[in-house]
């Protein structure tokens, strides 16, 4: 068996991987804060929960209608993001002349409304969601067995992390969003409907958190705290990434969750803390973030 | 005295009433949990409405204090006034450690920065030998304050908590009315300006963040002596949510609003403890309405409505 500094190669591989699994979410988790924070100014701490609702929405498809794990994918997204466009029309944009804080504060409040309504419906126990049959198995790839599923997730997230990256800096509508984060008044000069933009900015965020919680659904039970579990890590992410580049919030979710792995099997201990300890040595050495802009 | 106006000296005179009497009214053991909830949005409204700064980590500096007051109580058997200011300076020297770190950003990088630093304390407080994990320390005992006041009658331990709450209420209040509280709002209101008028701007923040912290290890002790009990519950990031809510719902920035807020939010969790998961629905929901349409809270409100400074 191949051993690497003193480690059985496949359990290194297999961490890495995992490692990648979790990077993939954050990524994609972070990436959405990001584009949601460029254009409302406002941190979404309702991601978490966003995330959750996906897995539950592809779970209850599958549960009430029979609708399978591909057609989800992209049902999931299309209709959690409707109810982030109502949240938004409805509820957000009325904080947008106020301090930032208050955004934090809502989307918090709405992160417990939305959690404890699913833990009375569902309660917290949690929920298996079968990985569709396409997808099972494991593939041989010469140093370790890699189960078909998770590297799926890991393609699936790169695809629509650069997806997003090419959306954004390479089309037209990515350019007006991209100027209407820098100046909003006068891109509505040019006739723009910053409104509007700014909805389906946040619908799009929001959208990725559901699909990224669509891919979660099969790898972890389907539960109430998926989300919260995984939000407080995204934030220390987004702290060493910034929040003022795309491929930056990709690069350091993956990254992270790489680092993350990697822990695990040099020293388990540390692995739930390591991002934080990461954050610290960021905060102390380039305190804007690796790709933040100068505040 | 205390820089109170007379207003807010009523407002004082009638809560150190309601304190002495309502122990004969009702159950001590609730009126305890009130109270170092109060304590606790005092020190946190120390930050956020003085300072303009949102820690979403204050869970870690409760949980600690209340950790480190249950372990020294029930493994060195210490006199109660020691392991309660221990449980302080645990929450006041952690406090200059995280603090050092996260005020290097403001605004919402703030809170999120000390969010992330409070979960790197909970997942300590999991692993840890000395925290007993999932079980928490259990059965602490309460023992003796100065030796000789024995606190394992309710009565009489309820007198020592209103004790440590008017204390630190009084503390918060000087320190607000100082020089140094008028620099805090000063930094709150206009930073750069308070820098070019020659303050060290960080160094402000980070004293008010270190006494907040403090303050809030000793609601923690104070809780984990009271109830016997020092649990994950108590570091974990609910708490922090539940006393930005508390501070929200009282009034931010008001001198009376946190011990407000306290009282409103224990009681909704007292009356509705049997509703289980219903509780942080409504919690959620009226963190939102705050938000939307009573960002002034319960004693703010009543602050501009009889244009009275509280």
């Amino acid at each position: 068996m191949i051993t690497i500094f003193g480690v059985p190669g496949p359990l290194l591989f297999g961490q890495l991987l995992l490692g990648l699994i979790n990077g993939a979410f954050y990524a994609m988790l972070s990436l959405g804060l990001a584009v949601i924070f460029g254009m409302l100014n406002i941190i979404n701490f309702a991601h978490g929960a966003l995330f959750m609702m996906g897995a539950f929405v592809a779970w209850i498809l599958l549960d009430s209608l029979g609708i399978g794990y591909f057609p989800a994918l992209i049902l999931a997204p299309l209709i959690v993001g409707a109810f982030g466009v109502v949240l938004e029309r409805t509820i957000i944009s009325r904080l947008y002349k106020l301090d930032h804080l208050y955004g934090l504060l809502l989307t918090f409040g709405l992160s417990l409304v939305i959690e404890g309504l699913f833990r009375n419906a569902y309660g917290s126990s949690g929920l298996p969601y079968r990985i569709p049959d396409v997808l099972q198995g494991a593939t041989n790839l010469g140093f370790m067995y890699m189960p078909n599923y998770r590297g799926w997730v890991v393609l699936a997230a790169v695809v629509v992390c650069f997806s997003t990256w090419a959306i954004i800096e390479k089309t037209s509508l990515g350019a007006t969003l991209r100027a209407a984060t820098e100046n909003a008044p006068l891109v509505q000069a040019f006739g723009v409907n910053v409104p509007r933009l700014i909805t389906l900015t946040y619908g799009a965020g929001v959208a990725l958190a559901a699909f990224a919680g669509v891919l979660a659904a099969p790898i972890y039970s389907v539960n109430p705290n998926m989300g919260s579990n995984f939000i407080n890590t995204v934030f220390a992410v987004v702290v060493i990434g910034g929040m003022g580049s795309i491929l930056g919030s990709i690069l350091t979710g993956f990254g992270l969750g790489v680092i993350e792995g990697l822990t695990k099997v040099f020293y388990p201990q540390a692995s739930a803390t390591v991002v934080f300890f990461v954050m610290i040595i960021i905060l102390l050495a380039r305190p804007r973030g690796l790709f933040g802009k100068a505040a | 005295m205390f820089g109170f106006s007379r207003s807010q000296y009523i407002a004082f005179l009638v809560m150190v009433a309601l304190i002495i009497v309502s122990p004969f009214v009702l159950y001590p053991v609730f009126l305890m949990r009130v109270l170092c909830a109060a304590l606790f949005a005092c020190a946190f409204n120390l930050m956020l409405g003085f300072v303009g700064l949102l820690s979403f980590g204050h869970a870690a500096f409760f949980g600690m204090g209340s950790y480190v007051t249950a372990w020294t109580m029930k493994n060195w058997h210490l006199d109660a006034f020691f392991a309660i200011g221990l449980g302080g300076l645990t929450g006041a020297v952690l406090g200059l450690v995280l603090g050092y770190l996260a005020i290097r950003r403001s605004g919402i990088y703030f809170a999120m920065i000390t969010l992330a630093l409070a979960q790197m304390v909970y997942f300590f407080c999991l692993e840890a030998p000395f925290t007993g994990g999932e079980d928490g320390i259990q059965q602490v005992p309460r023992g003796y304050l100065f030796g000789f006041i024995d606190l394992s009658n309710d009565m009489t331990m309820y007198w020592v908590v209103a004790a440590v709450f008017l204390g630190g209420f009084l503390m918060i209040h000087r320190i607000i009315h100082s020089p140094f509280g008028q620099v805090l709002k000063g930094i709150r209101e206009n930073e750069p300006r308070a820098t070019s008028l020659g303050y060290r701007t960080d160094d402000y923040k980070l004293i008010a963040f270190v006494l907040s912290c403090g303050l809030t290890g000793i609601a923690g002790g104070t809780k984990a002596l009271v109830f016997g009990i020092a649990t994950l519950t108590d570091v974990h990031y609910s708490t922090s949510g539940e006393v930005v809510l508390t501070t929200l719902l009282g009034g931010l920035g008001t001198v009376f609003g946190p011990a407000m807020g306290a009282l409103i939010v224990t009681s909704m969790e007292n009356y509705l403890a049997q509703a289980g998961a219903w509780v942080t629905v409504i919690q959620g929901a009226i963190f939102m309405l705050c938000v939307l349409a009573f960002r002034r809270g319960v004693i703010g409100e009543i602050a501009n409505w009889r244009k009275l400074t509280l």
